[in-house]
């Protein structure tokens, strides 16, 4: 009984004391940081330009969104400028304008190309990457591996320029022939003779995804590649020993085995599905072909007449600088959701995620 | 054979084939758009170019090199030497610091300056916020532009991944004999992390030979890089069905097809050596913080 009351007195002077203890530590915090800044100066120094960069140009154009609530005027600073509230996002998506129904055709024209991106461009990587695993012969194994990442380094612009070229539909006196893969599939009798498929409607989603696949699905199964030479061998060995033929193994072995690598990959292209690469669609679409190819970004950049050297630019109409802030924020704002929503699925499903 | 060994056959045959196939078709465009720039006017207007040159003529490049259209092309194409020179030392610069600052332990608001950096890689305030910003911030001509796209976080936390995976022995060693920060960081670090310093320059480089957008809209007419040239010459070549711009014995589409050998060049000759750092970035992954 006595020993008790001991231990418990001492345990009392013991938390006292170490509540003393952390009030000093917190009262002198700042004090014994700066001394650590003081030490390591350098490393502090050496901070200050990637914080200067980050800050003015990824986070102070956030005060801009507010550009989507304003009456924009090139000649005010953000905050000087008249406030609209919603009238510039009520009006985009609610009004009877032709710039509502262009406003939903770019949301919808985004969510396809993006949806048909994932179900067509997700799985080639991986299927690609099986592939290789199973050339044994190393030196062959590494050239047309080397061969498939080229496309990946090329720039937009020639590669669209090469895409718009060999898609081209000649001219209408004949003189110029169409472009080489417009000729395949003429003789294929896929497309009829005169139809121009490089602006035609009904074409762009699959020129954009087929050459999105060309272009990058060889270095996009580098990291599955990766991940299947991470398995050990032994299992397959288990496996074949089970009795398992090839497929079996396939899925029995390296699809568990990649699970992981799938599964953040996957978030990743989710996440991404309203980021559509706008570049290239600026750089392949035309005006023939807006009911399927204008984007939300493309749109945005027609409305704000960043191309033309009006609007957000100076001078031009200045109210639809507004209007494609609106769209922008919007763009934004889902994009967000979307890589927030995956990663929280992904993190209660498989306990891998991002962040 | 038994069942099991054949699946395994015709798995093998299908990969064979499927790899030699993807990689053809990754090559097969930019020999056909050498073919193309080297071959005759009537060839390539007749579409008799598939595969190899018809009719070989070596004037549209050597229009571009030294001809009439020279002047405005090697403008472009040292502007663009211009942007990815400057811009990959100024990325490097800054990059190369913060991602060893952000390796220590010992850093204090290590956690929150990372959060910073790596938030930006899944959000942006968009492109007429960040086109307003730009422009208030005057970025309007070369050295803008060269600040404006300074540095990426994935680049950044790549490093920053690196750096911490070197032994602290040496480092210590060398405070020891009385190295400051800056000494550790060039003497020992860069050394010792060369493939990724390898990888993120290329990276960065190449971000800046082939970006288009932002330059076209950002800087004037005359300080436009190769990409922005380009594909000016490609609007005015679609934009004539005709292709009638020359009475040369090339086609206006030659033309642009040697512009674009030209410019995709310098890639082609460093690649076969550096692709194993082209490769590398994705597998270093790991960004999560």
């Amino acid at each position: 009984m006595k020993n008790d009351q001991i231990i418990i007195q001492e345990d009392v002077l013991q938390v006292e004391r170490r509540e003393k203890i952390i009030d000093e530590m917190e009262r002198t915090k700042w004090k014994r940081y700066w001394a650590q800044v003081k030490k390591d100066w350098a490393l502090y120094l050496m901070l200050i330009p990637v914080i200067m960069f980050f800050f003015l140009v990824r986070y102070l154009p956030i005060s801009g969104i507010l550009v989507a609530f304003k009456n924009y005027d090139n000649a005010l600073a953000i905050g000087d400028q008249d406030f609209y509230g919603f009238f510039a996002l009520k009006n985009l998506m609610f009004s009877d304008q032709t710039r509502t129904v262009e406003f939903w055709r770019a949301f919808r024209n985004t969510f396809s190309i993006s949806m048909y991106g994932l179900i067509f461009g997700f799985p080639i990587p991986i299927i690609l990457a099986l592939f290789f695993s199973e050339i044994k012969n190393e030196l062959y194994r590494s050239i047309t591996q080397i061969l498939s990442y080229l496309p990946n380094f090329i720039s937009m612009v020639v590669i669209t320029s090469i895409v718009s070229l060999m898609l081209a539909g000649g001219n209408q006196s004949g003189t110029v022939a169409p472009g080489v893969i417009t000729q395949l599939l003429i003789n294929l009798g896929v497309v009829e003779q005169g139809v121009n498929i490089r602006i035609e409607p009904e074409y762009f989603r699959s020129i954009y995804i087929i050459s999105d696949i060309w272009q990058g699905a060889g270095y996009g199964s580098i990291v599955y590649f990766a991940a299947i030479m991470g398995i050990n061998p032994v299992s397959y060995e288990a496996a074949r020993i089970d009795g398992a033929n090839k497929l079996a193994q396939v899925r029995y072995v390296t699809l568990p085995g990649m699970a992981p690598t799938l599964t953040i990959m996957l978030i990743l292209r989710i996440g991404s599905v309203l980021s559509v690469g706008f570049e290239k669609v600026l750089l392949l679409y035309d005006v023939q072909n807006y009911s399927t190819s204008d984007v939300l970004s493309t749109y945005v950049i027609r409305l704000g007449s960043l191309m033309s050297g009006g609007g957000a630019s100076g001078g031009g109409s200045q109210i639809s600088v507004s209007f494609a802030g609106a769209a922008d924020l919007f763009n934004s704002l889902i994009a967000m959701m979307l890589v927030l929503g995956a990663n929280f699925v992904s993190r209660r499903v498989s306990e891998t995620s991002l962040f | 054979m038994n069942r099991l060994d054949k699946t395994e056959l015709i798995f093998k045959v299908l990969a064979y084939t499927v790899a030699t196939l993807f990689a053809i078709a990754a090559l097969y465009p930019f020999i056909y758009t050498f073919s193309s720039a080297i071959s005759g006017r009537q060839a390539v207007e007749s579409g008799s170019v598939v595969l190899f040159p018809v009719d070989v003529q070596w004037d549209a490049f050597n229009d571009i090199i030294r001809g009439q259209y020279a002047k405005g092309f090697w403008i472009a194409y040292s502007n663009t030497i211009f942007y990815t020179l400057y811009g990959t030392l100024f990325s490097m610069l800054i990059s190369v610091f913060a991602g060893y600052a952000l390796s220590k332990d010992r850093l204090i608001f290590r956690r929150q300056i990372n959060f910073l950096i790596v938030f930006t890689m899944w959000f942006s305030a968009g492109m007429i916020p960040t086109y307003l910003n730009y422009k208030r911030l005057g970025v309007d001509g070369r050295w803008g532009i060269i600040f404006a796209f300074g540095a990426q976080a994935f680049n950044i936390v790549l490093l920053r991944n690196y750096f911490s995976g070197i032994s602290k022995e040496i480092e210590e060693a060398a405070i020891i004999d009385g190295a400051n920060e800056f000494q550790v960081l060039w003497k020992i670090y860069i050394p010792m992390s060369k493939a990724a310093m390898a990888t993120v320059t290329l990276f960065y480089a190449l971000n800046r030979w082939n970006g288009y957008f932002w330059n076209r809209i950002l800087v004037p007419d005359v300080d436009h890089p190769l990409q922005v040239f380009l594909r000016i010459y490609l609007d005015t070549t679609v934009n004539d069905p005709d292709q009638s711009l020359f009475n040369y014995n090339y086609s206006t589409q030659s033309m642009l097809y040697a512009m674009i050998v030209m410019s995709i060049i310098p890639i082609i000759i460093i690649y076969p050596y550096l692709q194993r750092y082209f490769a590398q970035g994705v597998n270093v992954g790991g960004v999560k913080e």
